[in-house]
């Protein structure tokens, strides 16, 4: 039961960190440009098949293809802002939603169409497992962790150190007070949606690699967790997001550990989480660590 | 099935009026409440399950389950109404979005209750085959008896079928545009444009909406269960959240705010649904069948965004009456 406590707790923290990395771009997104993307799983699912063409089709290295992912799918939010969401923008939050559900329908089943309904893999051994005593990890889960190490802090510093980072942030909390304070509040918005993409890119393919196969359902289907990690850290507050998506990440995985009264089916994750974003929204819409104020 | 021949169009009839009397749900808790609800989907498939399990595992007879999936609608609206009540609109569409995923996610992981994965086929657990629509059959087919002098001959279940529902569909446009034009329509209108204007004047904001949410419901559960009893079978799979976006852009394409361009939208909509089967010129014909599957439902995402850039009140709207400002 330890070991499946701690087994539980390796998985919890690699989806926790891909809906962390995934998240923070939500966030600042909502934060600054007030959309709630439902798109954003659909830049996952782009990410994914960037690297699965990159890895795949064109044989290079998985490296060389999660950066090609990365790229690629910031450019495809850059681009979707400025062709589509930017010049909308003051159509309102309904007809805002619709267009980003829109633009999610017509990525995903251009995917579909492009790449095929099958299940597909990354170039990653998926039968080998890594002993490590008390857990055990399989290539895909390292590939991660891998990549969480290196983009996690690098994302982390970036949004406390540099002066493009802190600017975001400064927008995301309050618009009109960046704007007063001389920040270029369209320029930061231009970059917090590359950011937000190569997020997206990057989590695309960590969620590819963890799941080990995958289909252009794949970013779809975590669109709310990215959503409830989102409303969990604090809607625009970017730290909020990175550990609302470790917390999240956990709470899922350990909501099935036997200790707990036998445990949650695995099969209820999603439902579990569901509930938690509808309950935020209601009573916590501020999330976790956001001050109470008119949200 | 060719594009000539004439039981594929009434197919697509009989679904065209099925989709009609959804959006008008949709109509009565956007449209005139300002709700923008994007889980309508699952007003729809709790009343289908709550049908087909009362009849399939319970016997209950058919009026009395059909009645029983609408109470199961009812039900939905007044939990989903805590949230629907009290949430700014892109909060109120993503929960409500989460809503209708958690009912599809507990149909599809629940296979005790629902079947499972494979739908109302598996109610009565593996090895048996589940139908629930043996009765509906056998009355479209008394209905046909009667009209058979009418037309000669023994008309088709999906031509009794279309009739029925374009009747129920028109009798139902007719009565809600009643209700836009009556004193209730008028105070959701008052509360849709503003809102303390309208707590100013003593009405009861809460209860307005609450009222128009259960209508929607009612008439979205009707709509699932017409649509349960057409196609035979269904699985959680026929519940996704896209159902509910055709459902807007059924609004759209008529008129966001027109409520007589509703059969427009859904008639435009299955058009343009249905006919993508037939576009297999090139360069189209480079996908397959499978792939313009996938096609279509690109055609609806396209849609909505062209129609919210370019024609956000619909082919037939009042621009000067359009709620998606808020």
């Amino acid at each position: 039961m330890l070991q499946q406590l701690a087994q539980l707790v390796v998985n919890g923290l690699i989806t926790g960190t891909i809906l962390a990395l995934t998240g923070v771009g939500a966030t600042l997104v909502f934060g600054i440009q007030r959309i709630a993307n439902f798109a954003h799983g659909e830049y996952l699912t782009f990410g994914a098949y960037v690297g699965l063409f990159l890895n795949v089709d064109a044989g290079q290295s998985l490296p060389v293809a999660t950066v090609g992912a990365i790229l690629a799918t910031g450019l495809l939010a850059l681009a979707l802002h400025f062709a589509v969401l930017r010049p909308l923008r003051n159509r309102g939050l309904v007809a805002m939603s619709l267009v980003t559900v829109g633009l999610g329908l017509m990525l995903r089943d251009l995917l579909f169409m492009i790449a095929g309904p099958r299940i597909r893999q990354l170039r990653i051994d998926q039968t080998a497992v890594f002993d490590l005593g008390l857990v055990r990890i399989s290539p895909g889960q390292l590939a991660a962790i891998i990549m969480t190490v290196v983009v996690a802090p690098a994302v982390a510093f970036f949004l406390a150190k540099t002066t493009i980072g802190k600017s975001m942030r400064a927008v995301a909390d309050n618009r009109d007070l960046a704007s007063v304070a001389g920040i270029d509040v369209e320029r930061i918005g231009a970059y917090v949606w590359f950011l937000a993409g190569a997020l997206a890119g990057i989590g695309g393919i960590m969620f590819a690699v963890v799941q080990g196969t995958f289909d252009p359902n794949l970013g779809y289907q975590v669109l709310f967790l990215v959503f409830t990690t989102v409303v969990l850290g604090g809607i625009g507050s970017a730290y909020g997001a990175l550990v609302a998506g470790f917390i999240l990440g956990l709470a899922m995985e350990l909501s099935t550990w036997s200790g707990f009264a036998g445990g949650l089916e695995p099969r209820f994750k999603p439902v579990l989480a569901f509930v938690a974003l509808i309950g935020l929204l209601l009573y916590r819409p501020q999330g976790l660590f956001g001050k109470a104020r008119i949200v | 099935m060719g594009l000539l021949n004439p039981a594929f169009w009434t197919f697509v009839a009989v679904i065209a009026g099925i989709y009609a009397i959804m959006a008008l749900g949709l109509y009565v808790q956007f449209s005139l409440a300002g709700l923008p609800n994007f889980g309508h989907v699952a007003f729809m498939a709790v009343a289908s399950y709550t049908m087909a399990i009362l009849i399939v595992r319970y016997g209950v007879p058919l009026p009395l389950a059909g009645a029983a999936g609408i109470g199961a609608s009812i039900i939905l609206a007044l939990i989903m109404g805590v949230p629907a009540l009290r949430l700014r609109a892109d909060y109120l569409a993503i929960a409500t979005v989460a809503g209708g995923e958690i009912i599809r996610y507990l149909a599809l992981n629940l296979p005790d209750l629902t079947g499972g994965p494979i739908g109302s086929i598996g109610l009565l657990g593996p090895g048996d085959i589940a139908t629930y629509n043996q009765e509906w059959q056998a009355f479209l087919d008394m209905l046909g008896r009667l009209a058979a002098p009418i037309f000669g001959r023994m008309p088709s279940r999906d031509l009794v079928m279309a009739l029925l529902i374009w009747g129920l569909a028109i009798v139902l446009i007719w009565l809600g545009w009643l209700l836009e034009r009556s004193p209730w329509g008028r105070v959701l209108e008052a509360i849709r444009e503003d809102e303390t204007a309208a707590v100013a004047v003593g009405k009861n904001i809460v209860a307005f909406k609450m009222q128009a949410l259960i209508l929607g419901a009612i008439l979205a559960g009707m709509a699932g269960l017409l649509l349960a009893w057409e196609i035979g079978v269904f699985s959680p799979d026929d519940y996704q959240p896209t159902l509910t976006f055709y459902a807007y852009l059924i609004l759209i394409l008529g008129g966001m705010n027109r409520i007589w361009a509703i059969p427009v939208g859904s008639i435009l909509f299955s058009l343009m649904y249905t006919g993508t089967r037939f576009l297999n010129f090139y360069p189209l014909s480079l996908f397959d069948s499978g792939s313009r599957a996938f096609l279509r439902l690109f055609l609806v995402g396209l849609l909505l965004v062209l129609f919210m850039a370019f024609k956000p009140e619909g082919l037939l709207g009042d621009r000067r009456r359009l709620l998606l400002e808020k």
